[in-house]
């Protein structure tokens, strides 16, 4: 049986009826429908599609979206000002970050979390930081490239 | 007809678990569980993620008590953690992922009873007690007794984990935390130790020592403690201790190791888990994760 619920994702109220045991994943893509967010494994270990959880990065592919009531979701979607790019999707074209684009999603907002909390990352502690996140084009380099880059100037405008 | 309740009282979610409902905290075991096909997701639920009263980590004179949906990532981040207990932030700083560490708590990872879960072996070797509570009830075991099975514990199905006790550390202890691993994250233990010894002018003058994924529940090595305790705290006292680990082990053939290499490797690791917890006794730095730290480690 399904059962009414409310999501703010993005700082958008969206009222869903869902069944209790739809993930937060389904209920964003499906109900909501913002597909920017991507299903990789549905097991946890790609972190495609990784969300932010009141600012805090969750494989929401294992997440229940009824868990996600009373609180903000951040999708990737949720990362531009309008039509104007975050500092770090910019420098992901700049720095070549992104091949297919897949992991992208994922990769964006596992680094927006992780720059919010990280002033100054050595190359080191960012490859640690987004090795939740898998590229299957192998295009690591041109992420971390892209990530140290913003590392430097961080600005309000990458906080979720 | 599934249901789905996410209370903010812990009397509601006792109730909620008297009549059946299972708990679910950052969902990062239950949800990939069932789609694993290891258990089906519970017909009823109850989400106890709203409840701040057991999110709250406090240090003390008294030692520590974690909430029982105190995160990873709160434990890796707290200063007395890192210093005294500090196995444990060993193990919470290499669970799952960042998004893992962020959702997963401490409550849902040690009743997952995971014979590799990471943070059992320090809360087993730092005396850890973990608070179970239901309708009416409260109790506190160690978890000596707690782990029964893999995915089992002695809790019943009404009781929640609302904290974990752990005692205060005396001076003169250091603890540390090894596993191998293949990978650098969303990787799960193939062998983990984990030792607390504390040294007394060079002597070891208590030792406890703990094995991971090396048998069906994380167990006290009784024989490697002997062999520490008393002995000069140097190579040769963690060489000798460390192959008494390994003999105790009772490790299976899976999809990470075979027994064999399993039982290899644990020679290796318990012997970096004793001498990591030597030298932080000594007031040497090791650093946090110690498993990343000591690798390359002869």
């Amino acid at each position: 049986m399904k059962v009414d619920a409310n999501l703010n994702v993005n700082e958008i109220m969206y009222p869903i009826e869902i069944d209790p045991h739809t993930t937060l994943l389904r209920a964003v893509r499906d109900e909501i429908g913002l597909s920017g967010t991507k299903e990789g494994c549905d097991d946890s270990e790609c972190g495609a599609c990784m969300m932010l959880l009141d600012g805090k990065p969750v494989n929401s592919c294992s997440y229940l979206a009824l868990q996600a009531e009373h609180r903000l979701v951040t999708t990737v979607e949720g990362l531009a000002d309008g039509d104007t790019l975050s500092p770090l999707q910019q420098a992901f074209l700049t720095a070549g970050g992104v091949q297919c684009g897949f992991c992208t999603p994922g990769m964006l907002i596992s680094a927006t979390s992780f720059l919010a909390t990280h002033r100054s990352p050595s190359e080191d502690d960012v490859r640690i930081a987004l090795s939740g996140n898998l590229c299957r084009c192998t295009g690591y380099d041109g992420i971390v490239r892209a990530v140290l880059g913003v590392a430097g100037l961080v600005t309000s405008g990458l906080q979720p | 007809m599934s249901t789905f309740v996410s209370p903010t009282t812990l009397d509601e979610v006792l109730v909620a678990l008297s009549r059946g409902a299972r708990p679910v905290a950052g969902g990062t075991d239950l949800v990939v569980g069932a789609r694993q096909g290891k258990a089906p997701l519970p017909v009823d639920l109850v989400a106890i993620h709203r409840l701040d009263s057991l999110k709250i980590l406090t240090t003390g004179r008294d030692g520590v008590r974690l909430g029982g949906l105190v995160t990873h990532e709160d434990i890796v981040a707290n200063d007395v953690i890192r210093l005294s207990y500090t196995a444990l932030a060993d193990a919470s700083a290499i669970v799952g992922s960042q998004a893992t560490r962020a959702q997963g708590t401490i409550g849902g990872n040690v009743m997952n009873a995971s014979p590799a879960m990471d943070t059992g072996g320090p809360l087993l070797c730092l005396g850890a007690r973990v608070v179970l509570k239901s309708s009416g009830r409260t109790r506190s075991v160690s978890l000596d007794e707690l782990f029964v099975s893999p995915g089992h514990t002695i809790a019943r199905p009404d009781e929640l984990l609302v904290a974990i006790d752990i005692p205060p550390v005396v001076d003169g202890t250091g603890s540390c935390y090894a596993r191998l691993e293949y990978r650098r994250q969303m990787e799960i233990a193939v062998v983990g130790a984990t030792a607390v010894c504390t040294i007394v002018d060079g002597v070891v003058t208590s030792a406890r020592v703990a094995m991971t994924a090396l048998a069906p529940t994380i167990q006290r090595v009784p024989s490697a403690e002997a062999l520490l305790v008393g002995q000069p705290a140097n190579r040769s006292s963690a060489d000798a201790a460390a192959a008494a680990f390994a003999h105790a082990t009772k490790p299976i053939s899976d999809v990470r190791a075979s027994a064999e290499y399993r039982r290899a490797m644990a020679v290796v690791i318990a012997r970096r888990a004793i001498e990591g917890a030597f030298a932080r006794a000594s007031g040497s730095d090791v650093p946090i994760p110690a498993s990343s730290a000591l690798q390359g480690a002869r």
